[in-house]
Formats: C-alpha cells, structure tokens, sequence
C-alpha cells in the first residue's frame, strides 16, 4: 500500500500461523462422511468440504452502499459401488446430516449404470508431501476500514478527471476459507486460502454519450495489492479514453489483444484440450498432441507451486499431485489438460488438472505495448470482448469488441460496436509478438498479443 | 395449505421459530437511520441426472437452506447471511447487517398486511412428480430418439434437472409472504461429425412444472431431435457475411435481443444511479412504432414467472415501451423508492446469500400484424437468424452482442444457405427504432434462460414474434 497518501491505513498482519478454522475438527468431519459411505456400501468415496468468511463493501459518490458480510459452508460426497457412482452435497454438517447426504448418493448410486472409467484416482497419483504453497494472508480490516480504503480508490479516480461524471463505486472485498478433500484410499488433507481485492467502476459522460470502464486488482496478500489511489487513477484513465468513440469499417486488419484480454484466448486453448472435450471428440484441437499449434517460439508452462500464486495448488480437486510440466514447447503440443477419469478414458495419466489449470504462463517477447503498437503500424488495439460467439468445436470465433484504432504506430482514438471474427487456429498460428506488460491477476498470466490479420465488421 | 402455512411448517416450526420472533428481529434491526429492514428464509432441494455414452452416468442431489438479512438506510445497505435457520443465527446476521446504520430517526415495523397472490404454479414437488426409473427411462428415450435421427450423430448428452424451492419473507414494511417454487429443466447436447467436420448444438426447455411436462406432447422427444436437426444444418454451414445488413429475427428464444438491447439498461438500479444509456429517457422515442415491450411475472409455469418477487412483492405485467415509446422502469423496493415509484414485483436474488435487485423475469414484445413469410420476403440480400447462444451489454454505451447458432443468408426474399454462428453487434437505445416490420407469430422461448447481473444468475424468460432490424452489424469473416 506504498503509496496511499492519506486516510486511515489498513492495518495488515503477516501470515497467521494460528488456524481461523478448527481443521482438526472439520477433518473429523470428512472422516464421518467417509465412513459413513462405508458403512452403508459404498465401495470407495471422496468428499470434499469447505468453509468461507469475508467482508465486501462497496462506496458510490463518496457514501457507503453495501456492506455485505459473508459466511459459506458446504460439504460434498461421491460413493462408489464398483463403478457405479452417485453424489450428494448439503450446507449442513450435523451427524444427521452426513448420514442424510451419503444415504442421498448411494441412492442415486443404485440407479446410475456402471461407467468402467469411473472411480477414485489411482493411490500412487495422489500428493504425499503437501508443500506450503504460501495462499493464506489473512487481512485484518474492519468494515469501517475497507469503506475508508474504497472510500480513497473512488475519490481518486473522480479526482483523475473532470469528464468522470458519476460513478458505479469503489468496493474492496476480503475472503478466506478453508477446503478439504479426503477418499478412502487414506488420503485427507486441507489447507487455508485467501483472496482480497479493490476494484473501481466510474463513468465518464462527453456530449450526450456516456462511458464506463473499470480497473480492479486481486492478491492473496493485501499488501501485494495495487494502492487505492492507483486502481481509482487507472480506473478514470480506461474509462475517459473510451469517449468519444467512432465505429469501425468492415475490414481486415492485424490486432492486439492486450493483456487481460489476451487472457481470454488462453483460456478458449484450454477448452480445446481438456480431457473432457478430447474424449467426447468436440474440440477444433482434436487429436492435437505432438502437432504444430502456435508458431516455434511459443512456450506455455503450467506452474502450479508457485508461493502465493492465485492458481497455484498442492494438489487438485481429486487429491492428485500437481507438477510444473510444459503444456506446449516450440508451438508443439505438448499435453492435455486431465483428470483422473478423462485421462482413464484417454489411456492417459492425470495431469492432476481436476478443477482446472495451476498458474499458466506464457513466453513473452522483451517488448513494450508501446513498441508493439508502433510495430503493428495500422490496425487495432482491443481492450474488451462481449459476449459467447466462441465456438470451440469448431474454433470459429466472432465476438463484439471495443478498443482503439492505430496508424502510423500510435493511438488515434477509440472505437466501439464492431465485431472481431477469425478461427482460433489461424488466430494462434499468427501469433507475432507476446508483450512484456504481464497481467499477474488469476491463474493465467500473459502479455498483450498481437496477432496478423483478423475480420473487423463494423456499420 | 397457503403458501405462508407451507413455508411455515418447512422453514420455521423445525428450528421453533415463529412468526413473532421474526417481528422481534426486525424491531430490534430499526434503530437509527435504518428505514427498512428484511429477513428472506430459504430452502432448496435440487437433483440432476445426466446421460452420455447411452448410460445414466451421474445424479446429485443437494440440500440448501439459509436466511438473507438486510437493513437499507436510504441509499445505504447492511447484508448478512445465516445457512443456520435458528434464532440466534438470525440475532447474530441483524447485528452485522445494521453495521451501516448512523445516528437518526427511529422507524417503526409496520403489522402484517395481506397479501394478493398469483397462483401461476402448481405447489408440486418436481423431484417427486416421476420415479427414479421413469427419470432414467425418460433420459435413454431421449438418447435413443437422438442417435436414430442421423448415423452422423456420435454422441448424446442429456441432463434432466429437478428444483423444490421455498421461501418466506419478512420485511418491515409489513410483508409477510411465501412462495413455493418448483422448476424443471431438460438439455440434450448432440455432436454430430461427418468426415472432419463436427458441430455441436443443444435443445431443451422447461418450467415450473413437474417432469410430467417433458412426457406431455412427446417435448423430450422433439428436443432431441431439434438438437439434431440444428446440429445437421451447422455441418452444412458456410462462412457468415461481415458488415452492416437487414437482420431477419426469428420468433421466440431470439428475443434474447430484448433482454440485452432494452431490458438491462431498464432495471431501476441503473436508472437511478444514472449509468443507464436509457437514464430520464421516460416519454422518449427509444424503437419504431412497431414495438410494444413488457416485463411479465404473471405468465402460467413459465420458468421466469414468480407468484411473489424475492421481496414479497406479487408479480406483475410491466409496460416498458408503448409503441415505441418508453413508458418505465422494473423496479424492486428500494429503488423504487428512491425514485418515488412503487416496486414491479422485480427485486430478485439468487439465493438468501444474495442481495436482491431489479431484474427481469419474462420479456417479450407483442405481436405486430405482418405474416413471417412476408417479412422474409421484403429483404434482398441479408441474414435471418433462429437460434442464439446468448448476449451481452454495456448499459453505460448502449452496446450489446448477442450470437446466432443458426442462421441463413437471405436472397433475393429467399432462404438460402446456413451461415456459421456469428456474433451480431448493435446499440440498445436505436436498434429498435430499426424494426421495420413485427410478425403475428409471438412466441416465447422454451424455458431455457439464465441471466448473469454482479455475479447473481437468475431464471428468465424471452421472447418475440419474427421480426426485421433494417440495419444490424453481422460479425462474420466473408
């Protein structure tokens, strides 16, 4: 919080080594449930179990207008009868309870059909030694602090120009929780996660046209956090540059991506190579591994150990060990994004990726935004994506967009209600340069992209 | 029983709560400066079955229950959550709600009012209405009908989910109201491959009904083979034109236009912060004359229709736009009153873990006089478009997208060629004053719709008759 420069300060602990939660007493928990479905059964189970507190506020035009407080809990059961299964979950974690939810999944587990890729992972996949990853920072604000600390993040922004004309708020919003996860192989473990964030929407009003943009940061440490100040400026920055908007011929062009957009394509990769989408044969990336599918210097690693990394896990949602393993090497495929029971399906092994990727990273090139727009010379730079328009069976993509036009290597002004289509493949095959102006919030981290040509339709 | 006995008996008397308790929480909650106050109990029982590979794979079944606590002191709101429904929880959440509260005027509880209810649902429990062996039987019917379709159809996915939900809500201003809820949904997803081409499509529908709904007029059958039917014209497909052209929509589920282009920016909350593009534009011009559009919570088992909105408040038919002409807002309570208005029956949460705000339950727009054939007729060159994945807005600019799954090129005033789903893009506040001619063919969607708001999904409806936007940008690559 380095440059707050004035108001109250939050006051920030170190990690806590003390546990907030009783683990102990929520592991018993898992045991019951797990015992449980052995006692009316169930030839093998896994349960899952997590409980959540934290703090959201949002401040709009300086007053306080939410202050929610929340408190989540649920537990979950699958039940294995050789390779029949069923599963049941309840927020209620009295004995009573249990014995309802699990009596719940085996009776489902009496009418579903034997599925032979069904069942637990195989014991040797699942994490032994459980590192200690860093993911729990608890954030000792109170809700008059968080309100003072949105309070900042908005004033800034209303303060960064005089075309901001109104505001949708400044909210700073703390969690943390605890998830479980244990099976009958003898596998029980949990660990203490949190997750804080600051974000700033405001609008800016020129003539009779309004805009809005946004700007948020996101960390498992509060003091990691971008400050206020700076989260309320970026916020007022996006949105005023976004005034006085003109629209788009219908035309071809080449267009970067910038970072937290780019993220979205990644993000269409993963759901073409995902077990699930490979075994049922309904991606455009089918059959894909060992082929050709970004040009030869693009690297994607998956680092799942990273400390405090927002995707970053011991194991995954099956108790499978995660590892740093590279996803594509050269532009070559080089794995698929697996569970246990997709991998079964595949003949594969599980790419401990069961509930989804652990921090993915992409090569990026040592070079600006700045000098990517200049070397793009003519084309568009996109900020945001809306709506579906994804189909990644095929890999046509068509989407609306916003962003800025460039010539001659710079900005000229923003534009807005034009589409972008293109098909993925090509989309990643004429992929030219990766920036250096990483985005770190979420679990997968790239640069800006500028790709060589795509369709613009415009009116 | 009434639904209020109902309630009673399921959310209250198990945990020894009563009615009087519920008054004491909020008179507690209406100290200083807190002007309202609402407790909202909860319970849901879901399951889903889901069928791939021709067998019934998986089923879930989860138990929900919990109680929302709200206190409001003008433009300012306390929340908490409690998934324990028993006095001292609910003490505890009224603490932590009225955090916001400031020195100020005290406000009273007002007593008990009676309510008007609708009665468009039946107080069926849905995961009851067929026996597991008819739910799996029902799920390998609709499989069976799929892959007899077509040998190009490879797989089949069918899910058949089932909700008994109830509520209860309690509010300072004298509410006391209940509502039992039920829900079903079928989906059937097929992927059809012929040589390297493949193409997935989706079919499915449903209401507030009992699974019952799904054997009545064969409508499992006929999602099957819908989906496949939609699967096999997209194997067929060339590329979508790109640019600006006479966009013919189909009638029903198309009306996902509605939803994004005007529905959103008319939700109260966005109007009373003035962040909507439609912001004081009551009595304006905002579509042709042609256009008459309404919010509705009345209609009978449809999936976006409630008896009672999430603040208690029964349901309504909202007019907002007359023949072009925009006549109002959905509201919920609070910004209602900020706005001096009355409430729409449109505060709607998704779960007691959620804030309520305004939000839509079925909108549509009423049929105009023109035959369909003849609408697709007028257009010389240009796209007609039956199938939609969904959309989006900005409400600040006006902009929003909303993405065909099937659509065809138009002609000479002829359906030609399927065209590969496309994303078409427009601004809300001048898209409608665009149409140019509105079927006699309103329909509504199957029961299909989720709609996404600040992280909450709820159920709603859409719908249209055919009709013609003279100029919308069509977002492929030809």
């Amino acid at each position: 919080m380095s440059s707050s420069k004035s108001g109250q300060k939050p006051k920030l602990q170190q990690v806590d080594p003390s546990n907030p939660y009783d683990s102990d007493n929520l592991k018993s928990v898992v045991n019951d449930l797990l015992q449980e479905a052995k006692t009316q059964g169930a030839s093998a189970a896994e349960a899952g179990l997590s409980v959540e507190s934290g703090l959201s506020v949002t401040v709009r035009l300086g007053d306080v207008e939410t202050i929610e407080h929340n408190r989540d809990k649920g537990l979950a059961i699958t039940v294995y009868f050789g390779h029949r299964k069923g599963a049941a979950s309840t927020s209620d974690f009295s004995p009573k309870a249990i014995k309802e939810t699990v009596k719940a999944a085996c009776d489902i587990a009496r009418y579903t059909e034997d599925d032979q890729y069904a069942g637990l992972p195989e014991k040797d996949s699942l994490a032994t030694d459980i590192p200690d990853l860093e993911l729990y920072h608890p954030w000792a604000i109170s809700a008059e602090e968080a309100v003072e600390l949105a309070k900042e993040c908005e004033d800034a922004a209303r303060a960064e120009d005089k075309r901001i004309t109104n505001s949708e708020g400044g909210s700073v919003s703390s969690h943390t929780g605890i998830r479980l996860y244990g099976n009958s192989h003898g596998f029980l473990n949990g660990y203490n996660t949190s997750r804080h964030s600051m974000s700033c929407t405001v609008i800016a009003g020129q003539d009779d046209a309004m805009q809005r943009d946004y700007w948020y940061d996101v960390n498992r440490d509060a003091n990691k956090l971008e400050s206020a100040t700076d989260i309320g400026k970026h916020a007022a920055q996006r949105t005023v540059a976004r005034l006085a908007a003109k629209n788009m011929p219908t035309c071809q062009v080449p267009v970067i991506f910038k970072a937290e957009v780019a993220k979205g394509l990644i993000s269409h990769l993963l759901s073409g190579v995902r077990g699930g989408a490979q075994y049922r044969k309904a991606t455009f990336l089918l059959d894909h591994l060992g082929k050709q599918i970004f040009p030869d210097r693009i690297r994607l690693d998956e680092r799942p150990h990273i400390k405090g990394g927002l995707g970053s896990a011991p194991y995954d949602n099956e108790g499978v060990i995660t590892s740093a393993r590279d996803l594509v090497t050269d532009g070559v495929l080089k794995g698929y994004v697996l569970d246990s029971y997709s991998a079964r399906r595949l003949g594969m092994q599980s790419t401990g990726n069961a509930g989804g990727i652990h921090n993915l990273y992409i090569n990026h090139d040592d070079i600006s935004l700045q000098n990517m727009i200049k070397e793009m010379d003519k084309g568009l730079v996109i900020t945001e994506v809306m709506g579906q328009g994804v189909n990644t069976v095929t890999g046509d993509y068509s989407r609306g967009a916003s962003g800025f036009w460039v010539e001659n290597g710079e900005i000229q002004y923003p534009v807005e209600e034009f589409t972008l289509a293109g098909r993925l493949p090509d989309m990643f095959m004429g992929l030219q340069r990766v920036g250096n102006d990483l985005d770190v919030r979420g679990g997968v981290i790239t640069g800006s992209w500028l790709i060589d040509n795509m369709t613009v339709a415009g009116g | 029983m009434s639904y209020l006995e109902t309630a009673n008996d399921i959310l209250l008397s198990p945990t020894g709560l009563e009615v009087n308790d519920l008054q004491n929480v909020l008179d507690q909650m209406m100290g200083n400066s807190i002007n309202q106050a609402d407790l909202y109990f909860q319970t849901s029982r879901h399951e889903s079955w889901v069928l791939e590979d021709g067998i019934v794979k998986e089923g879930n079944y989860n138990i929900e229950q919990g109680v929302g606590v709200r206190a409001i002191s003008g433009e300012k709101t306390g929340f908490s959550y409690s998934d324990e429904i028993v006095l001292p929880a609910l003490n505890q959440a009224a603490d932590a709600a009225k955090t916001i509260a400031r020195a100020g005027q005290q406000n009273q509880v007002q007593a008990w009012k009676k309510h008007s209810s609708h009665n468009l649902y039946l107080p069926v429990d849905p995961l009851d209405s067929l026996n597991t062996d008819e739910k799996i039987d029902l799920l390998k019917q609709v499989d069976a009908e799929a892959r007899k379709q077509d040998p190009r159809i490879k797989q089949v996915i069918a899910s058949l989910v089932g909700v008994h939900e109830v509520v209860l809500v309690a509010s300072s201003d004298g509410t006391l109201n209940a509502d039992v809820r039920p829900l079903v949904r079928m989906n059937v997803t097929v992927i059809a491959e012929d040589g390297d081409k493949r193409e997935q499509a989706s079919s499915g529908g449903g209401g507030r009904v009992g699974y019952e709904y799904f054997i009545e007029e064969d409508r499992a059958l006929g999602f099957a083979r819908e989906a496949v039917r939609q699967a096999l014209v997209n194997l067929k497909a060339v590329e979508a034109p790109a640019g600006a052209m006479p966009v013919v929509l189909g009638a029903g589920w198309p009306g996902v236009l509605l939803h994004e282009a005007v529905g959103h920016g008319l939700e109260g909350d966005f109007n009373r912060k003035g962040s909507s593009a439609f912001s004081g534009r009551i009595g304006e011009r905002v579509a042709s004359s042609l256009c008459t559009i309404v919010d509705d919570g009345t209609l009978d088992a449809r999936r976006g229709s409630l008896n009672m909105d999430d603040e208690g408040t029964t349901t309504q038919q909202t007019m907002l736009i007359e023949k072009g002409i925009l006549k109002g807002y959905m509201q919920d309570k609070m910004n209602a009153e900020l706005m001096g208005e009355k409430s729409t029956g449109n505060g709607r949460r998704e779960s007691y873990a959620h804030l309520p705000m305004p939000r839509m339950t079925n909108t549509y727009m009423l049929a105009g006089e023109h035959d369909p054939q003849e609408i697709i007729e007028s257009v010389d060159k240009g796209v007609y478009a039956v199938n939609f994945g969904g959309g989006q807005v900005d409400i600040t600019s006006g902009k929003f997208v909303f993405s065909a799954s099937e659509a065809y090129l138009i002609e000479k005033g002829k359906i030609t060629q399927p065209i590969k789903g496309a994303t078409l893009i427009g601004n809300g506040p001048d898209v409608l004053t665009r149409v140019s001619m509105v079927g006699n063919d309103l329909k509504l969607d199957t029961g299909v719709g989720v709609c996404g708001k600040e992280g909450q999904s709820v159920r709603v409806g859409v719908g249209q008759p055919t009709l013609k936007v003279d100029s919308l940008t069509v977002g492929g690559t030809a």
